[in-house]
This record gives structure tokens, C-alpha cells and sequence, in this order.
């Protein structure tokens, strides 16, 4: 407990999303009010599902899991439809900038933006899932004296790391499906937030909630390269910092330095 | 704490000018190389103008101009115009995006840590009615009764200054600015000091506590009023923005709180919009006189040169031109109307041996727009309660941040389309509310049911 904790736990859960936004958000101011925006849209999403699961909780009278199962199903597809909402409007926008710019083409691509609103979703929905948690860390306490897990702190922003990244990788995968309307790559963005969603009501068995969604995000992360574009080619010709010959002449000059005298 | 209240202006005097979320966009100005493109630069600013007062006679005002290629030239100047607003749109955002969040910061974390701002130490003058009534529709009836009060208050305090700035008693007004700001920047840096001193337990002497606080205010008084660097001055203005919304959730009552929020929202639509608005009335007062408002009620993002700047120009442009220039330059001035500002502008122009394109140059990149300070210190209000009274809940300070800050984007999407002057308050305060009492209710137990089973959606 104390400050490292939670600044550890802090850096785990949000180290990727901070330098993911530092590196390709925070320099293109529209880059911004996306991601901003994207926020706003899960936040909605979180209002309606809270609002089901209050008046399930009231309707049924009992606290126990079941209203919490519905709720969170709930909360998974409330996303998904806000994260369609967003989509359409991320659609209209680029078509608007579009033709508002010089050159007919519009200064971000949908492709930028569906991973900047992803990136946002996971954010702002790692932010809502551990501030609490991380707040409460930096205090006194001991953790588990109930009988819970002591590993409480650290399992949460290890799986707050992979909600963070798991959304940047639907959001891409997610546009893309929406933009060549194929349902199979909307189904299994569905599909992969309700896995990775009721993974976590194993915890605290930890090997079979953690290891499989960790799994889940490394998938979802190669799913989401290849659809962006990416290829091991690519990666390699990357990697191996080969620079292709542009075709251009490159002219040398011909000044020499006068020899010494 | 009530006596000093008593005669302190500095509660009603940032309401004032709560609402100058203004544009300080101007028009591209034609470069001086290029007769003809001085032309063509004046069709677009024609254009503009007749633009922004009504969409009809384009074609006819293209053909005054200029005989040929008027349809063509149309369209591609109005795609000029429209990226260029878009280019700085973004950009416009971003900077008032980041001094907000700076002011929300301070107040939430000095929330969060001293706990003076969190105690109830007696309430305002202005909000006679207490709380703590034990039946509910007592309660509301005080809050809605203290919430009259105080609008009436800012009602009246207004139309004073609207009165005073017609009748053009400057040194009135002057006085009253300076004595404010020496209040915010010596009295409440004084307090606020000696509570954060107090709450991490720091031994500090009174000799330099006197220094600190010395330096502090008459470098802040300086730059506020007179000239400074920009950015010192923006921090300045942050920090009394911050010191007066950390009054404001000391003072106000609860319940009352959220009802003066709302009821200023729309206080603040009426104001600015509505055509006998006091603050319409002081816009316009001050366009007609092509005077810069008041200083350090606004915050401006950048720079604007503007005093130096048309005069060289207007020689080279056309009668038609000229006339639209003067209007412009007087909403120029309305827009940067903070003090500090024009006095730089004014010691820029005794440089007349900086060619004029680059003044231009500077012109076209130095845009920026203004935001009035009590919209930076309602908001502070909005996210410092959501911080204070929120059960010890960070999600709903984050949702009531992320609502204030689409609600200034949204606004500032209406400004590039209407491009007057528009209140900033009311969207997003309205968000601002919406999220904090849903968010409140009910999110807050959905994630900590969820928390306690370390569930994640």
C-alpha cells in the first residue's frame, strides 16, 4: 500500500495508453477532441447500462449476481451500439473535412480516428474501472484481510492494461468491419468484449481470467495489424530500417574542398 | 470570514463577464506584393462580410469587385475561408481546452487534499438562507430562494457596470477591476497559502511568507493589468480563476450550489443573446466605440495585434473594403480586450521597421479565441463540487471533465458558425449537471458492485 503502489499500478494500467496518446494523439489538435469525444460516447453507453442495472436491481429487489450479470452484458453491447454511434459520426466528420479541405482529402484518416476512438473508449473505461481502486491504494489498508486476493491491486491494473489495448484493437478492427459491412468482423468484436468481460467474473481465479484475456488481447492486437494494413512484411522492412531507393536522383555536389596549400 | 464578503466586489465582478466566449478571428488579411491578390483577398473578406450577415446577394457582391471568373473564385475562396476556419477550429479548441483542464486541476486537487475547502465555515451574504433544514422541501425552497438572491445580485452588479460603461466612467470601473484583483491576488493567495501550508504541515516565516506573497500579487497585478508575457499572464488569470471557484465551493451551500449553476446557465443565455442582454448591451456598446471591454475579466489564447495592424493597409484597399475594415477592426478590438494585450500590441506598433508582411504574417497564426473568466471559474465550480461532495468518487469528477469539456467543443463549433459572441456556460454546464447527478446515482454503485467483484465491462 502507499504512494509506490499506486503508482505503480497506475503506470501498469495506463503506461501504453499515456504513450500511445503522447506519441500519436496530443500533436494533432483534431486528434484530440476524438479522442475526447470517444470518451463522451462511452460515457453514455456506461449511463444507459447503469440505469438498466439500477432498475433491474429495484424491479427485482436482490442485490446478488444476476442483476450484475445483466448489467454488464448490458454495459458490453450498450458500448458496442455507442461505439457504432461514434463510428457514423466519425464518418460524418471525415466526410465534412473532406470537403472542407483544399485537396478534396480530408487532414486524419477514418483509419487514424477509429484508433484514436478506441484508444479513448479504453481509456476512459480503464479510468472508470481503477481510479477508485487506485485512490483507495494509496492509503492505509491491508489488502484481502477478508479472505480476498492479496494480489488485488496488481491483477487490476494488469487487466486494466488489456481493456485499455483491447479496445484501441476493436475500435480499428470495428471501423473497418463497419466500413466494408461485413458482420463477421462486427460479431466477433461483440463476441471478443462479452469473452473478455466474462473472463473477469472468474477472478480471483487469476490463471484462468488473466492468462486467457492476455491471450485474447495479443489475438485481437494481430487481428487489428493485419486489418490496419500492417504484414510481417511490413513489420520486417520496419525493423530491418532498410530505405527503399525512391526512384529519385540524388545529386551529389560536386564543391570539393580546396586541398591544402 | 463574513465580514470581509461584506464589501468585497470581487464575488459578482468575474459574473460580470461570464460570457465573452468571442472569436478573435480575423479575416485574412491581403498580403501588400500583389495588387491583384490584394484584390482578390478583398473579394474574400467581402465575401465574408456578406457572408456572416446574410447568405443572399453573393454573386452581386462579387461582380462590384470584380467583372470576371466571379463563380469560380466564389467557391475556391470560400473553401480558403473554410479550411482556414477549420484549420484554426481544431487548434482553437485545443487552447482552451488545455488552460480549463489546468484550472479544473488546481481546484480538484487542492479539493482533494485541503480539507478547509471542504468545511462548512457559515455561507456567503448573498446566500442568507441555511441549509440545514431537516424537511427536504424546506431545503429546496432555501436553495431556490438563495439562488434568486444571488442572481439578482449579478443581475444588478451587471447592469451597474453596463450603466457605468455607457456613461463612460472608466476610472470607476478601473478601480473597481484593480481592487478586485488585489483582493483575489494578495487576500485569497494569502489564505489559500496558509491552508496548503497548514495541511502538509510546512513551517513557513512570516518574512517570507510576506515576500512570496509580495512578489506573487504585484507580479500578478502587473501582468494582468498592464503588460506582461502571455503565458504568465494566462497562469495568472488560471490561478484567480481557481482561487474564486475554491471560494465558491467553500461558501455556497449544496443544494444551492447546483441551483446557482443552472439558474447562471441560463442567466448567461439571456445575457448574451437576447437583444436588450446587459452583456449584449456592453458588446455592443463597446463595438460601437471600437474600445477594447475590461481588462482581466478574459482570457485570450493568443495574441492579436491589432492596433498596429490595419493602418498600413487600409491605403492599399478599396472605399467598399475599407468600410468593412473599421466594423472589423472595432470587433478586432472587442476581441481582445484585455488590457494587457492592446498595451502589447501598442508597444509592437513603435516598431515600424518590421515590414508589414510579417506582421500579417504573425496576424494570420496568432489567432486565438477568448474565454471570459467566470466561465472558467463556473466550470472549476461544476467539477470541484462533483470532487467535493461525490463520496470520495473520482469517476464522477471525470465524467462532469469530460461533459465540460464536449460542452466547450460544442460551443466552440457554434462560434465558427454563427462567429459572434456566444455564452460558453450553458451546454456545457448543462452536460456538466446531467453527468454529475446520473453519474452519482447511478454509475457510482454499478462500478463499485462491479469493483467489489473485480469485474470489468
Amino acid at each position: 500500500m502507499g504512494a509506490a503502489v499506486c503508482f505503480g499500478c497506475a503506470a501498469i494500467a495506463f503506461g501504453p495508453a499515456a504513450a500511445l496518446v503522447l506519441l500519436t494523439v496530443a500533436a494533432e489538435p483534431l486528434l484530440v477532441i476524438v479522442l475526447v469525444a470517444g470518451a463522451f460516447f462511452w460515457l453514455l453507453s456506461l449511463l444507459a447500462a447503469s440505469l438498466l442495472w439500477f432498475v433491474s436491481v429495484r424491479l427485482s429487489g436482490r442485490e446478488d449476481a444476476a442483476p450484475l450479470l445483466l448489467g454488464a452484458a448490458a454495459a458490453v453491447l450498450l458500448q458496442e451500439v455507442c461505439r457504432f454511434a461514434c463510428f457514423k459520426l466519425l464518418k460524418k466528420a471525415d466526410e465534412g473535412l473532406a470537403t472542407l479541405s483544399e485537396d478534396g482529402r480530408s487532414p486524419i484518416s477514418l483509419r487514424q480516428m477509429a484508433y484514436v476512438s478506441g484508444l479513448s473508449f479504453g481509456i476512459i473505461s480503464g479510468v472508470f474501472s481503477i481510479v477508485n481502486i487506485l485512490a483507495d491504494s494509496a492509503g492505509p489498508g491491508t489488502v484481502g484481510i477478508h479472505g480476498d486476493s492479496p494480489y488485488y491491486f496488481i491483477t487490476s491494473a494488469f487487466l486494466t492494461m488489456a481493456v485499455v489495448l483491447l479496445h484501441t484493437f476493436w475500435g480499428v478492427i470495428f471501423f473497418d468491419a463497419c466500413e466494408r459491412r461485413r458482420a463477421g468482423g462486427l460479431g466477433l468484436v461483440v463476441g471478443g468484449h462479452l469473452l473478455a468481460s466474462g473472463l473477469t467474473f472468474l477472478n480471483p481465479r487469476y490463471e484462468a481470467s488473466l492468462g486467457p484475456i492476455f491471450i485474447l488481447t495479443l489475438a485481437t492486437g494481430l487481428w487489428a495489424f493485419g486489418t490496419a494494413g500492417g504484414s510481417f512484411r511490413n513489420v520486417l522492412k520496419c525493423l530491418s530500417c532498410k530505405q527503399e531507393p525512391e526512384g529519385r536522383a540524388m545529386l551529389y555536389s560536386a564543391l570539393q574542398v580546396p586541398p591544402e596549400e | 470570514m463574513i465580514t470581509f464578503m461584506n464589501n468585497s466586489d470581487s464575488e459578482e465582478e468575474p459574473c460580470n463577464e461570464r460570457t465573452s466566449l468571442m472569436s478573435a478571428e480575423s479575416p485574412p488579411v491581403p498580403s501588400y506584393q500583389d495588387g491583384l491578390q490584394a484584390s482578390e483577398a478583398g473579394e474574400a473578406q467581402a465575401h465574408r462580410k456578406r457572408r456572416a450577415g446574410s447568405r443572399g446577394p453573393n454573386n452581386i457582391a462579387g461582380g462590384e469587385m470584380s467583372g470576371s471568373g466571379v463563380p469560380v473564385r466564389e467557391s475556391a475562396l470560400e473553401n480558403e475561408e473554410e479550411e482556414l476556419t477549420l484549420k484554426y477550429g481544431a487548434k482553437h479548441v485545443i487552447m482552451l481546452f488545455v488552460p480549463v483542464t489546468l484550472c479544473m486541476i488546481v481546484v480538484v486537487a487542492t479539493i482533494k487534499s485541503v480539507r478547509f475547502y471542504t468545511e462548512k465555515n457559515g455561507q456567503l451574504i448573498y446566500t442568507p438562507f441555511s441549509e440545514d433544514t431537516p424537511s427536504v422541501g424546506q431545503r429546496l425552497l432555501n436553495s431556490v430562494l438563495n439562488t434568486i438572491i444571488m442572481i439578482s445580485v449579478i443581475i444588478v452588479m451587471t447592469v451597474f457596470l453596463v450603466l457605468l460603461y455607457k456613461y463612460r466612467c472608466y476610472k470607476f470601473i478601473h478601480g473597481w477591476l484593480i481592487l478586485s484583483s488585489l483582493m483575489l491576488l494578495f487576500l485569497f493567495t494569502y489564505i489559500y497559502l496558509g491552508e496548503v501550508l497548514k495541511t502538509y504541515n510546512v513551517a513557513m516565516d512570516y518574512p517570507t511568507l510576506f515576500i512570496v506573497i509580495w512578489n506573487f500579487g504585484a507580479v500578478g497585478m502587473i501582468c494582468i493589468h498592464w503588460k506582461g508575457p502571455l503565458q504568465l499572464q494566462q497562469a495568472y488569470l488560471i490561478m484567480i480563476s481557481a482561487l474564486m471557484a475554491l471560494v465558491f465551493i467553500k461558501y455556497l451551500p449544496e443544494w444551492s450550489a447546483w441551483v446557482i449553476l443552472g439558474a447562471i446557465s441560463i442567466y448567461d443565455l439571456m445575457a448574451v443573446l437576447c437583444p436588450k442582454g446587459p452583456l449584449r448591451m456592453l458588446v455592443e456598446t463597446a463595438q460601437e466605440r471600437n474600445e477594447p471591454i475590461f481588462p482581466a475579466l478574459i482570457y485570450s489564447s493568443a495574441m492579436m495585434w491589432t492596433v498596429g495592424m490595419a493602418k498600413p493597409d487600409t491605403a492599399a484597399r478599396g472605399p467598399s473594403q475599407q468600410r468593412w475594415d473599421a466594423a472589423e477592426d472595432g470587433r478586432e478590438h472587442l476581441r481582445s480586450p484585455s488590457h494587457a494585450e492592446s498595451q502589447m500590441s501598442e508597444t509592437r506598433s513603435p516598431v515600424p521597421t518590421r515590414p508589414v508582411t510579417s506582421l500579417e504574417e504573425l496576424e494570420e497564426e496568432e489567432r486565438g479565441v477568448k474565454l471570459g473568466l467566470g466561465d472558467f471559474i463556473f466550470y472549476s465550480v461544476l467539477v470541484g463540487k462533483a470532487a467535493a461532495t461525490a463520496s470520495g468518487d473520482w469517476n464522477t469528477t471525470l465524467a462532469c471533465f469530460v461533459a465540460i469539456l464536449i460542452g466547450l467543443c460544442l460551443t466552440l463549433l457554434l462560434l465558427a458558425v454563427f462567429k459572434k459572441a456566444l455564452p460558453a456556460l450553458p451546454i456545457s454546464i448543462t452536460f456538466g449537471l446531467i453527468f454529475y447527478f446520473s453519474t452519482d446515482n447511478l454509475v457510482r454503485p454499478f462500478m463499485d458492485t462491479l469493483a467489489s467483484h473485480q469485474l470489468y465491462i
